[in-house]
């Protein structure tokens, strides 16, 4: 067994959290510099320098990349073998969480309750994902996700009898409705299968995966390419001004279903895709 | 294309001499507002009184982040318009001027624009670290109990945008 204690873990969420709302993920960065280079001369270009000029300023300068510094969430991987000490988990994951937007100067976005609506003014409580993994490690993910993007989710069960076709269409579908509206170029993140609680946090679970790297399944990784060439034939591109960039990468994270059910659930994130990773 | 320099509160020459698609820069006060604070408004509005900061007023949908020490202003893009939507038009006919926000708006708004003679523009979503950089004063100074979503007065320099919809309902 190994001992982690509470006290590592909050100042390990609260590093976390600045550290994803003030750096840019090194694979979304080069995507954005990508996508860039490959667009001609235009608004649509323009916008793109921005938001890599955007990433160095906020790098830079220590401030947020997006004003919605998000509701965070944590994703937790336990090695079986680890013994947490000296206090509660969720509340160390809470407490660094109040302390990084705190120190960090990041938005406090978050509410007590959805009716109420009174803001808890330190951005807890976070929403915790916790799995149980072999080992001694304890993998803290910190996810901060803005509800410009959050709000344009789209969920379906599907029949048992549909397929690919179905199910990208829908995905292509979710997109077009999105529009503009939650920063394009996108990352889209989409969870198959499992129950439709599982099939939503794959979905997150896909958008921590770096752009460009496809699934380990060819059948799925087919499907991912597809995607991205039928979302880029969308051409809403960047703040809607069109052109190739409306998103730079599909990820997708399938698990074994029912045999009366296909859940599907479509996350769609905006160009600041953030997230940061450690391991104690 | 040219940037034009625009200086607010929008005067009503300004506001007819701009075209859906030009890119301005734009220069001086506004506010914030988002949900909350439009709800509010719109509440005071039909209890027969109309918030001073609409009339003649330009509102960013924006919730800043807190600034850090030494800098005028925090992270500060734009959030998604169409929430905006239901409660627009009653601004628009109380005096509003300008918007600023990203994404589209219902046709109800843009129809509200025409016949006001208003104007909506749209700047760099997501971009917020960027546009804190062209902010030069950052105070709330409406519904601060509302923390993030407070009204905001800012100073803009040189800020970038893109009249979405123009005073004649015109749009991108």
């Amino acid at each position: 067994m190994r001992k982690i204690s509470v006290k590592k873990i909050e100042s390990a969420v609260s590093a976390l959290s600045m550290e994803a709302n003030f750096v840019l993920r090194k694979d979304v960065l080069r995507a954005l510099k990508k996508a860039y280079q490959a667009q001609k001369p235009g608004k649509a270009k323009r916008v793109l320098g921005i938001l890599v000029e955007n990433a160095e300023v906020a790098g830079r300068s220590k401030t947020a990349i997006c004003q919605d510094t998000g509701m965070a969430e944590v994703f937790l991987a336990i090695g079986q073998k680890v013994i947490i000490t000296g206090g509660d988990l969720s509340k160390a994951v809470n407490g660094g969480v109040r302390l990084g937007y705190k120190k960090g100067f990041l938005r406090k976005s978050v509410v007590s309750d959805p009716f109420l609506r009174k803001n808890t003014c330190d951005n807890s409580p976070a929403v915790i994902h916790t799995r149980i993994v072999p080992g001694d490690r304890l993998k803290i993910t910190v996810m901060p996700k803005g509800f410009g993007s959050e709000n344009k989710t789209s969920i379906r069960m599907f029949n048992p009898t549909h397929g690919a076709k179905e199910v990208s269409d829908f995905v292509v579908e979710a997109v077009r409705k999105a529009g503009a509206d939650a920063c394009p170029p996108y990352i889209i993140g989409v969870g198959i299968g499992g129950t439709l609680d599982k099939a939503c946090i794959l979905a997150k679970e896909a958008l921590l995966r770096p752009v460009g790297r496809v699934s380990r399944k060819p059948h799925i990784a087919t499907i991912e390419r597809s995607l991205r060439k039928r979302i880029n034939a969308l051409r809403i591109g960047p703040m809607g001004f069109g052109g190739g960039a409306t998103c730079l990468g599909v990820n997708i994270e399938d698990y074994p279903t029912h045999i009366a059910g296909l859940p599907v659930c479509v996350s769609i994130s905006c160009h600041a895709t953030r997230s940061a990773s450690k391991t104690i | 294309m040219k940037v034009r320099t625009i200086h607010l509160p929008l005067t009503d020459k300004t506001i007819r001499s701009l075209k859906a698609g030009d890119e301005v820069s734009l220069n001086g006060y506004i506010y914030t507002a988002r949900d909350q604070a439009h709800f509010r408004f719109v509440k005071s509005i039909c209890s027969g009184k109309i918030p001073s900061i609409i009339k003649g007023q330009t509102l960013y949908y924006a919730g800043p982040t807190p600034a850090c020490p030494g800098r005028a202003a925090g992270s500060c893009g734009p959030t998604t318009s169409n929430r905006m939507d239901l409660f627009t038009p009653h601004l628009l006919k109380s005096g509003l001027r300008g918007m600023i926000g990203k994404g589209a708006r219902s046709e109800d708004v843009r129809r509200a624009i025409k016949k006001f003679k208003a104007v909506y523009f749209i700047t760099i979503a997501g971009a917020g670290a960027y546009l804190s950089e062209r902010i030069t004063e950052a105070k709330p100074v409406l519904y601060k109990d509302l923390g993030a979503e407070a009204v905001y007065r800012l100073k803009l320099k040189d800020f970038p945008a893109i009249v979405a919809i123009d005073h004649t309902g015109k749009g991108i």
